[in-house]
């Protein structure tokens, strides 16, 4: 009876599984990101070059509200400074490049991170005058976050044709495929287009508002990786996950020992557990 | 927690000796928790209640920090969640042990649930135990329900539409009931701050009521695998340290299982959609529950149909809760002496179909209730069009709407006794319509078939503009085949559900011959023994 019942609901399964395939944009394509893995950490570099993809092309119509310039320098952020020790002369001195060493190293606080500072004060803010009360223009500081390019949802559908450019804080989660999902769509365009509408193979329906972002040669790199529309993509793609999940090295880092620990901790609790029933016969 | 039979529990110290005149906690404590005799058979499947009451803990504790920093306010709750993950000292951890947590407590009341229905653990002298248990169920359910909207993203707010909607089909108090919760109109502001208070309110409500089933535990006793009442000091281990180790080692087992889901996969039980703040202006494509809350979804959108008097949307909600509310009187639909089913052949069979339906409740839930399972051919159509004629047009007016048939047929008669091969005849207003009709011309035809009626429409359009201007209107035939969907699959499964309580077991306790019940506990477990020995 069991077995008719289980080789049946295969067969819907099965069924279910060809009615679905038809009439559905296609699925995204798997690029082997480094972060995939269950130990995989972020390709810093890739971070690096796609908040630079990010900050030239997407910040003219996508905010990130949920990230402050300081995010950028903490531990785990693409711009974290460190301080090594010199082999010769034993001094602590600042790394030339972001990220730790490979032996010790100490994290060099976000207040005093000159990467992140550039960063923040290349950008201008709206604030208010301390003294005036009126609107006025200065150079960001590391404690604000994303300047968002309107000022509110009316002025943002305005400037876009009626399309709202979403928030990208944590867009890798918020859609299915997550970072496969968004790098496929950057690349996804054929130069079709409708009104205000491209055709892009990989949105939902087709049709999608935003044009074509990327261009070859459009960002320049300076450490020498290509310019192309599928390498910005891929950059942007791990910035935009690293953006969602910051703490996810942490993460992973502190799952391994907590599962040895409850590994180690089952088998003490197994041989307690037997050593206490030993002679009892149940 | 006064327990049956005689205190083992003597004061060693001073102190105690002072304590135990003035407040027996010591005692109370030893009497429940360290000398209480556990049935020496009970299996794996007896230390999910040890689980259960630390996934309460863990709710409660992770719960109690995620409040000190979350804002029940519909334009800072989604961004102060992303200030809990990003910049409060392992608030990632805190929120998504919460947030797993919630999951893992539900895997383990499901397998804690169909543990009791196995071995009938329900039937007296435990029916009070069951209840108590049911309505810890029913709060834990409530509660996520509340904490699920808490996040205010879109499936948060849609969901929150969804299930308040439907409070509102109950008839007479519905409206005024929906209302009530929302605090208003619609979901907003008041809705997030009371839904916030009751979700810090229901825990302490669960920890309350398990203070209860754990009482009426220890006053009726465990069951045990083989369903045989406790008959001798044989039949029994000590609690600590027997129980107690057993259930230790099993509870780090499943923690194992609750990290790989904190660490490595936290979003994996969640939805996407959740990822994107609450926007009231726009409907997501898909609302669906989180995934154990799918089987009652699946319920509520099995009835398609009315029920008699009952619309469909209202015996959906009926059938809903009557699926929770039929565990209460479980103990009274089933009519068998024997409690566990290890001894019920036939009994055993339908059990584990029932577990099976569950499941594929869930996946049905999950489900566009539309999307077709089975069907018996391709959705075919027929197009016939006229090629080169020469078309004529007349008006069409009917006398009343009622006889708009009529004079349709009537314009069509006049247009064939002009010639026309084939006539249209569109309908404009009330009583005014437009007919055509083609004379001379050649008839062509054209077939097309397709996976779905969507993709069947589709092909029937590109089938038109391939004809093109050649022809001046189309004759569409359409053949639709018989289809099982995802609706149909849960209408069958619900049928189940229901039968397994209402028919099956009530009619089986009677019915069946059960297969020799052991004397006691000790007898089966030693006599293996000996076999083993032997």
């Amino acid at each position: 009876m069991l077995r008719a019942f289980t080789a049946a609901a295969a067969v819907l399964i099965a069924a279910a599984g060809v009615a679905f395939a038809a009439g559905e944009a296609e699925h995204p394509q798997n690029y082997p990101f480094s972060f995939e893995s269950p130990v995989g950490d972020y390709d810093m570099a890739a971070v690096q070059r796609g908040f630079q993809v990010y900050q030239q092309v997407c910040a003219a119509c996508h905010g990130m509200d949920h990230l402050a310039y300081r995010h950028l320098g903490e531990e785990g952020g693409p711009f974290a400074a460190y301080m090594e020790r010199d082999h010769e002369t034993g001094q602590l001195r600042l790394r030339e490049v972001p990220g730790p060493p490979e032996h010790g190293g100490h994290f060099v606080d976000v207040v005093d991170n000159l990467w992140v500072r550039a960063i923040a004060e290349g950008v201008t803010i709206v604030d208010t005058d301390p003294n005036s009360g009126q609107p006025v223009e200065r150079p960001g500081r590391i404690s604000d976050y994303f300047r968002n390019p309107f000022p509110n949802e009316v002025a943002a559908r305005a400037a876009n044709g009626g399309a709202y450019p979403p928030d990208l804080s944590v867009i890798t989660l918020a859609r299915h495929g997550g970072a496969d999902y968004i790098r496929s769509l950057l690349i996804g365009y054929d130069g079709e287009s409708q009104g205000v509408l491209h055709h892009n193979r990989y949105f939902p329906g087709g049709w999608i508002a935003m044009p074509p972002p990327l261009a070859e040669g459009a960002v320049s790199y300076e450490d020498g990786t290509p310019t192309t529309v599928t390498q910005y993509a891929t950059d942007v793609a791990t910035f935009l996950q690293w953006a969602a999940d910051p703490h996810m090295e942490a993460r992973k880092r502190t799952g391994i020992v907590v599962i040895a620990f409850l590994l180690a901790l089952s088998i003490l609790l197994y041989l307690a557990y037997k050593q206490v029933w030993r002679g009892e016969s149940h | 927690m006064k327990i049956h039979g005689h205190s083992t529990y003597e004061p060693k110290s001073g102190f105690t000796r002072w304590l135990d005149k003035r407040l027996p906690i010591v005692r109370m404590t030893h009497d429940s928790f360290v000398a209480y005799p556990t049935p020496r058979n009970l299996n794996y499947w007896w230390t999910f209640g040890a689980m259960l009451s630390l996934c309460l803990v863990v709710q409660i504790v992770s719960g109690v920090v995620l409040a000190m920093h979350y804002i029940p306010h519909v334009d800072f709750a989604f961004a102060s969640i992303q200030r809990i993950e990003r910049d409060i000292p392992y608030g990632w951890l805190i929120q998504n042990m919460h947030a797993v947590g919630a999951s893992m407590f539900f895997l383990a009341v499901y397998i804690h649930m169909f543990r009791g229905l196995y071995y009938g653990s329900y039937k007296a002298p435990r029916e009070l135990l069951w209840i108590l248990g049911c309505l810890i169920y029913a709060l834990m359910v409530a509660t996520a329900f509340l904490g699920y909207t808490l996040p205010w993203g879109q499936m948060s707010f849609w969901g929150a539409t969804v299930i308040t909607n439907i409070l509102g089909a109950l008839p007479l108090v519905g409206e005024s009931i929906q209302v009530w919760i929302r605090g208003g109109g619609a979901i907003d502001q008041a809705t997030l701050n009371r839904f916030f208070s009751l979700h810090y309110l229901l825990p302490f409500v669960i920890a309350g009521v398990v203070a209860l089933h754990i009482w009426a535990l220890h006053e009726a006793g465990q069951n045990n695998p083989t369903g045989v009442d406790v008959k001798t000091k044989q039949d029994t281990v000590p609690f600590t340290p027997h129980a107690t180790m057993k259930d230790l080692f099993a509870t780090s087992i499943f923690l194992i299982l609750f990290a790989v889901f904190i660490f490595y996969m936290p979003d994996a039980l969640g939805h996407a959609d959740n990822y994107i703040p609450a926007n009231p202006l726009q409907t997501p494509p898909e609302i669906v529950p989180e995934w154990y809350l799918l089987p009652f979804y699946a319920i509520l959108r099995a009835f398609d149909f009315n029920v008699g008097p009952i619309d469909s949307k209202l015996a959906g909600v009926l059938a809903m809760f009557a699926s929770i509310g039929i565990l209460f009187v479980l103990p009274w639909l089933d009519t068998s002496r024997v409690r566990s089913m290890r001894y019920r052949p036939i009994a055993r069979q339908f059990f584990l179909v029932f577990v099976v339906v569950c499941i594929f409740l869930g996946w049905c839930g999950g489900q566009n209730p539309g999307n077709i399972l089975l069907k018996a051919d391709d959705f075919r159509a027929t197009l016939t069009w006229v090629e080169g004629g020469q078309v004529v047009e007349s008006r069409v007016t009917a006398a009343s709407p009622d006889a708009w048939d009529e004079a349709d047929a009537q314009a069509r008669a006049v247009l064939r006794q002009q010639g026309a091969a084939m006539t249209a005849v569109t309908r404009e207003g009330a009583t005014t319509g437009s007919a055509r009709g083609v004379i001379g011309g050649a008839e062509r035809t054209a077939s097309v078939s397709a996976e779905t009626v969507d993709d069947l429409e589709a092909a029937i359009a590109e089938a038109k503009t391939q004809a093109g201007q050649a022809a001046p209107f189309f004759v569409v035939e359409r053949r639709l085949p018989p289809t099982f969907t995802v609706t149909n699959l849960s209408q069958i499964l619900t049928a189940y559900y229901f039968l397994f309580f209402l028919i099956i077991l009530p009619v089986l306790g009677l019915r069946e011959t059960p297969s020799r019940v052991p004397d006691t506990i000790a007898k089966p477990v030693t006599a293996s023994e000996q076999a083993g020995a032997a």
